[in-house]
C-alpha cells in the first residue's frame, strides 16, 4: 500500500475540515472497498478521513413513515435492527446477504453508496425504494445520486450523512450471489410504495450501473405476482458482459431475481 | 508515523506504526503474534480474522488506526492459561484442521458465530456463517463438526459460570 496519512474525525464538521487540508483526501467508514483497493493500488489517497466513530455517523432511527439509517452503520447492525426487520424486512435482509460475516462487521451503507459499485446490493434497494441520500451539505434523491459505475452526485469533500428510506407497503430483494466476492452478479429489489406505485431497481446487470427497469415495474403495477413477470423479455443491449456471465443471461437474471423478489415481498 | 494505542488481549499497549499499517501487521509484527495468519490479504479468506471490539473482522482490511482505542482479541488470547478454549479443545477433538494455516481465523470466526447464535446453531447456519473463511485441506465436514461440538460446551460453560 503507498504511504498515506490517518486522521480519526471527531465530527461530521471535522471531517469535512480534514478532508479539506489533504492534497488527495479519501473518507474512510468501514474501508471493507476503499482499504483492498488501496492495497491493489487503485487508490492511492494522500490523507484518509475515518469517520467510522463519529457519534452523529452511526445509528437508525424510525420517524413515521421513515427509516433514516445514519451513514457509518454498519451491514451487521442493519441486519440486526429491530426497527429496521419490522419496517422494511427486504432491507434489514438485503443487509445480511452483503459480503461475509467480517465484513458486514465493518462494511457501513455510507461507505457502499459512496463507492457506487455496479453490484453492490444498496444501491438497488435506494433506488427502488425512492430514498434519500442526505450529506453534509444537501439531500439528494436517489434517482439524482447514481451516475454509473463508481460515480455519484457527491462533490469533492461531500460526505453521505445519513439515507432515509421511506416505509413501503411491500418491498422483497433477491440476489443471484457471486459465490466468491458475493457481490451481486444480479440483485432486483422491488417496492410497492404505500401510494400504490411500483420501483423496481437491478444492480449488477447494467454497464452503467443500478438501474430502474421499466418493463417489470409495468407488470407489476398491472399485477403484483412473481407470475406477472413470465411473459417480460428484458433486453440485453447495455447489460455487463464478463467471465462470470454473459449480457442475455443477465438479461435473464434480471427477470428470475425479479420473480423472487416479489415472491419474497409477499 | 503515528502512536497507536489500544487492548490486545486484555493488555494495554502502545504501538508506533506506519500510517498504513494494517491491523495484521501491528499483531504480527510489532506484538510478535503471529497466530494472526494472513492469507489472501483480500479479504477473502478469513486467516487473519481477529476480534475487534467483540467482533469478528479481517484484521487484513483494517488500518492499526482505525483500532486505537479498541480491544482486540487474537487466537493467542482465547485460551485460559493451558486450558484450551472450548472451541480450541472441539476443533483438535474433531480433527478440525490439517495443515492449520486457516484454523486461527476458522477458530475467531467460530467463536464469533456462536456468541451471535447461542444455541441455535445448526449445520445449514453454521456452512453459511463460515462463508467467509477458507479452508483448503478438510472440506470443511469436521469443522462444521467443531463448531456444533464447541457450541454445545460453550453453552454447558456458560451456564456454569
Amino acid at each position: 500500500m503507498y504511504e498515506t496519512t490517518y486522521h480519526r474525525a471527531s465530527s461530521i464538521d471535522d471531517a469535512v475540515a480534514q478532508f479539506a487540508k489533504g492534497t488527495e483526501s479519501r473518507f474512510l467508514s468501514g474501508g471493507q472497498t476503499l482499504l483492498p483497493v488501496m492495497k491493489q493500488r487503485l487508490a492511492s489517497p494522500s490523507d484518509v478521513i475515518d469517520v467510522a466513530k463519529i457519534k452523529d455517523m452511526i445509528g437508525i432511527e424510525v420517524s413515521g413513515d421513515t427509516v433514516t439509517i445514519k451513514a457509518a452503520t454498519t451491514h451487521y447492525d442493519v441486519a440486526q435492527s429491530d426497527a429496521v426487520q419490522k419496517a422494511i424486512p427486504a432491507l434489514a435482509n438485503l443487509a445480511s446477504m452483503i459480503g461475509d460475516p467480517a465484513v458486514r462487521h465493518r462494511g457501513t451503507i455510507g461507505g457502499s453508496l459512496a463507492n457506487n459499485d455496479p453490484a453492490a446490493d444498496y444501491p438497488a434497494a435506494v433506488l427502488a425504494l425512492g430514498a434519500t441520500v442526505k450529506t453534509n451539505k444537501r439531500s439528494i434523491a436517489a434517482e439524482d445520486f447514481f451516475k454509473g459505475l463508481f460515480t455519484t452526485a457527491l462533490e469533492d469533500g461531500e460526505m453521505i450523512t445519513a439515507v432515509s428510506f421511506p416505509v413501503p407497503a411491500k418491498a422483497g430483494y433477491a440476489k443471484m450471489r457471486h459465490p466468491a466476492s458475493r457481490f451481486a452478479l444480479t440483485g432486483v429489489f422491488v417496492a410497492k410504495t404505500k401510494s400504490g406505485d411500483v420501483r423496481v431497481a437491478a444492480t449488477g446487470a447494467s454497464q452503467s450501473g443500478v438501474m430502474r427497469v421499466a418493463p417489470i415495474e409495468q407488470a407489476l403495477k398491472a399485477n403484483w405476482a412473481a407470475s406477472a413477470l413470465d411473459s417480460v423479455t428484458i433486453a440485453a443491449s447495455g447489460l455487463l458482459a464478463d467471465i462470470h456471465g454473459s449480457a442475455d443471461y443477465r438479461a435473464n437474471l434480471v427477470k428470475v431475481m425479479g420473480q423472487r423478489a416479489v415472491t419474497a415481498a409477499g | 508515523m503515528s502512536t497507536v494505542k489500544l487492548t490486545v488481549n486484555g493488555r494495554a499497549v502502545s504501538v508506533d506504526v506506519e500510517d498504513r499499517t494494517l491491523l495484521v501487521h501491528l499483531l504480527r509484527e510489532n506484538l510478535n503474534l503471529t497466530g494472526t495468519h494472513v492469507g489472501c490479504d483480500t479479504s477473502q479468506c478469513g486467516a487473519c480474522v481477529v476480534h475487534v471490539d467483540g467482533r469478528a473482522v479481517k484484521s487484513c482490511t483494517m488500518l492499526a488506526g482505525q483500532a486505537a482505542g479498541s480491544n482486540v482479541t487474537t487466537i493467542e488470547g482465547l485460551a485460559k492459561g493451558d486450558e484450551l478454549h472450548p472451541m480450541q479443545a472441539a476443533f483438535r477433538d474433531n480433527h478440525g484442521l490439517q495443515c492449520g494455516y486457516c484454523t486461527p481465523g476458522m477458530i475467531m470466526s467460530a467463536v464469533d458465530i456462536v456468541h451471535r447464535h447461542g444455541g441455535k446453531l445448526d449445520e445449514e447456519t453454521v456452512r453459511h456463517e463460515l462463508e467467509g473463511n477458507i479452508c483448503r485441506c478438510t472440506g470443511y465436514h469436521n469443522i462444521v463438526k467443531a463448531v456444533l461440538d464447541a457450541a454445545g460446551r460453550m453453552k454447558v460453560a456458560q451456564a456454569a459460570e
